[in-house]
């Protein structure tokens, strides 16, 4: 089957490409790139003023899927992705069970066999995430998962620490930190600062982050072995990243959305949808965030899509579990907060957004390239849409974003043989 | 004239004029305690509904008292946080009650912004008796009518509080309130117990009592609150009352005739020595009869709205 994109502005910084230009896709397979391509197809896209980018992944998303499907299942999360512009999502351990094992890892990669959103597996560092013991290292990184994480909390100490840098170097595999020391935030529930002050909610310092942040990069340049710190939310540990890596060292780390989005001003309302792990912080914070984006310290942005019941975020705040829902809010709010004004460019995006995160965790490779399969991300930069959480492909509606405005969206993307433009599918 | 806030769920941001409408309508009202019948038939017809997840029985007993001397209906809920692991939500909860259709809710809370969020789910109007660490506003109105009973003003007079800031409700309505009518605020506690940026709020912070005592005109003593973790805070309570402990001796080094405020129930001989305690310049009593007078203004003044 033959598929036209046509007049989209091309952007692919890997093959050094930004220009408007024709694609056709033959069976999945990008066949020509070219100023002006006539031939008879399937279906044409007129993609004028669209962007085509490689196919965006996001490297930190929380499934729900085995345990607690009423939040999110691997298909639905899946869904959520795709509207929201993703071809690629690594899916979080804290599941129920845990990803620990083989087993669960070939459950995981089964359900999602088929779909067009590749889901990547992150396995356990410690068995059950308890903290113990190292959990089945090698035996999940045969299995296919593509690094791994205690997320939800920091590996628990130094010690099992030092052994997962030392025993995932052997399968070149990236330790993801939660950093958060919790002897700092026992029953914290947002960032300790005036504003918790005021609100009188229990404190949870930025101080506990920068903490394992340097204790992780401490213990990194002792054992070798990669770290990629999740989740990003303090100046602190934005500067001790920037440090790291002038140092050589192999470390690279994420941002989320909400936290160059937000500040914890947010949590005035009390609304259960901005209580986050890491919590939203000062102002300070933001725009060290935003200058970590810039200068390249922060290599990409992922979600930390966590979803939760409607009746889970109906408790009183201190009561109601961390997380908010971002799949489908993550490329618009970076397009709006960091695009267009002016803080990253198109090509920085799709550097944050595509392909540092899928150098960093070995993901399918998307290249606008002849010859190799089309994985590819449609965005409209322009375009002025309200979030509707009602409107939304996960099952869960968690979102503080409820009505906002925001400028730019992804309407398409295409994958293992499928497309997806302006909520229509095809296979092609 | 009518207070410009709906709901009384803190003092953050209430206007002066709300503040001291409420307690000068308090003066009046604190006339009809003394009389022989103490009763008044204001919100006969209305129901109150008492909402106390936390459980305060002096709170409780003068906002009832409040409640029956305004000839109001009165209904007592009283639920521990332990109800909720059962899974009856606050939800569910206060919108039966509201289904039985009330019109003013007092709620105590152990988690600050469930007033806030109790306006969210339903239609009555909502005092707050105590949310978390964050505000009792009632607490902070009866303080300030006993200072300004005792003292004549509230404007440009000195009030320090003293001990766990980071755990006091109390506190924080203080703060605001005070800062509002024109006071000048102090905190003096260990810096375990003082919240991270308060300055900001505008309120001077001393770590040593005796600067604080020369400070002010008014010494506001919270209770530490033991049941609330406060103890890891500080070393043990013998050094707590060794450095900020309330006596006769580190008054009269300061020279200082100050009026002593607690909002009860006290630690004897931890936060306040007993002499200090049932002394002449304790208004404590005062305080727990002004309360009954603050909440009936209080509940007057929101509860008679259109
Ligand atoms: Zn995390
Ligand atoms: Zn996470």
């Amino acid at each position: 089957m033959k598929v036209l994109l046509q007049n989209a502005q091309i952007i692919d910084p890997q093959v050094k490409l930004n220009r408007t230009a024709d694609i056709l896709l033959e069976d999945g397979i990008i066949t020509k790139i070219d100023e002006s391509i006539s031939i008879k197809a399937d279906h044409v896209l007129d993609l004028k003023d669209k962007i085509i980018s490689p196919g965006f992944a996001d490297v930190h998303v929380h499934l729900r899927e085995p345990g607690r499907e009423d939040e999110e299942t691997i298909e639905t999360g899946s869904s959520a992705a795709a509207a929201g512009g993703f071809t690629g999502i690594c899916c979080m351990p804290n599941t129920e069970p845990a990803i620990d094992s083989a087993e669960v890892v070939t459950f995981i990669k089964e359900k999602a066999k088929g779909l067009l959103v590749d889901v990547y597996p992150i396995g356990a560092v410690t068995k059950k995430r308890e903290g113990k013991e190292l959990a089945f290292l090698g035996e999940m990184a045969e299995a296919g998962v593509v690094g791994f994480s205690d997320d939800g909390v920091a590996v628990s100490t130094s010690h099992l620490l030092k052994y997962a840098f030392e025993y995932s170097s052997m399968f070149n595999l990236p330790i993801v930190e939660h950093c958060e020391d919790s002897s700092l935030t026992v029953d914290g529930v947002m960032n300790e600062g005036f504003n918790s002050t005021k609100f009188g909610l229990p404190p949870h310092p930025s101080l506990a982050e920068d903490l394992i942040a340097l204790r992780d990069i401490a213990v990194l340049d002792y054992s070798g072995g990669r770290l990629h710190i999740a989740h990003i939310s303090t100046k602190g540990a934005v500067e001790i990243l920037r440090q790291a890596k002038k140092r050589g060292l192999k470390v690279t780390g994420e941002a989320a959305p909400h936290h160059f989005t937000l500040t914890d001003d947010a949590v005035q309302t009390y609304d259960t949808n901005t209580k986050v792990n890491p919590p939203l912080r000062s102002q300070e914070d933001v725009d060290a965030i935003s200058e970590g984006l810039k200068d390249g310290t922060i290599d990409c942005i992922a979600c930390d899509h966590a979803p939760h019941s409607i009746e889970e975020k109906e408790w009183e705040y201190i009561y109601s579990p961390f997380g908010m829902i971002g799949l489908e809010t993550s490329v618009g709010l970076t397009l709006t907060k960091l695009y267009h004004t002016k803080i990253l460019s198109l090509e920085d995006i799709v550097m944050k957004m595509s392909i540092n995160p899928r150098e960093i965790f070995n993901l399918a490779k998307a290249k606008i390239e002849v010859g190799e399969n089309a994985n590819l991300t449609i965005l409209d930069a322009n375009q002025n849409w309200t979030v509707d959480r009602f409107n939304l492909k996960s099952k869960s509606i968690n979102t503080p974003f409820h009505g906002w405005e925001l400028k730019g969206r992804a309407i398409g993307v295409i994958n293992n043989k499928k497309l997806i433009i302006n909520k229509q599918e095809l296979n092609i | 004239m009518p207070l410009e806030s709906r709901h009384l769920l803190g003092l953050e941001g209430v206007p002066k004029k709300d503040i001291e409408l409420i307690l000068e309508t308090a003066v009046g009202f604190r006339e009809i305690i003394d009389r022989p019948i103490k009763k008044v038939p204001t919100l006969q017809g209305k129901t109150v509904v008492n909402l106390f997840f936390e459980s305060s029985t002096r709170t409780r007993i003068s906002f009832e008292l409040a409640e029956k001397r305004l000839s109001a209906d009165v209904l007592n809920f009283t639920a521990s946080t332990s109800s909720l692991t059962k899974g009856e939500t606050l939800k569910d909860t206060v919108r039966n009650i509201e289904a039985m259709k009330i019109d003013m809710v007092v709620m105590r809370h152990t988690a600050a912004g469930s007033p806030h969020y109790l306006t969210q789910l339903i239609d009555s109007y909502v005092i707050n008796a105590g949310d978390g660490s964050h505000e009792h506003p009632t607490q902070a109105l009866l303080d300030m009518y006993t200072i300004k009973e005792q003292m004549g003003k509230l404007d440009r007079l000195n009030v320090c509080i003293i001990g766990d800031i980071s755990h006091s409700r109390v506190a924080m309505s203080n703060i605001f309130g005070l800062l509002t009518v024109g006071a000048n605020v102090a905190v003096c506690g260990p810096a375990t117990m003082i919240p991270r940026d308060l300055k900001k709020l505008g309120v001077t912070v001393f770590h040593n009592l005796d600067d604080a005592i020369q400070f002010s005109d008014v010494l506001n003593i919270l209770r530490i609150q033991l049941e609330r973790g406060a103890a890891s805070n500080f070393p043990s309570l013998r050094e707590y009352s060794r450095l900020y402990g309330i006596s006769k001796e580190k008054l009269l080094r300061n020279k200082k005739d100050v009026l002593i405020m607690h909002p009860g129930p006290i630690n004897r001989g931890v936060e306040l020595a007993s002499d200090i305690a049932d002394g002449s310049s304790s208004v404590i009593l005062q305080q727990v009869t002004n309360g009954v007078a603050v909440r009936m203004a209080v509940l007057y003044l929101i509860g008679t709205r259109n």
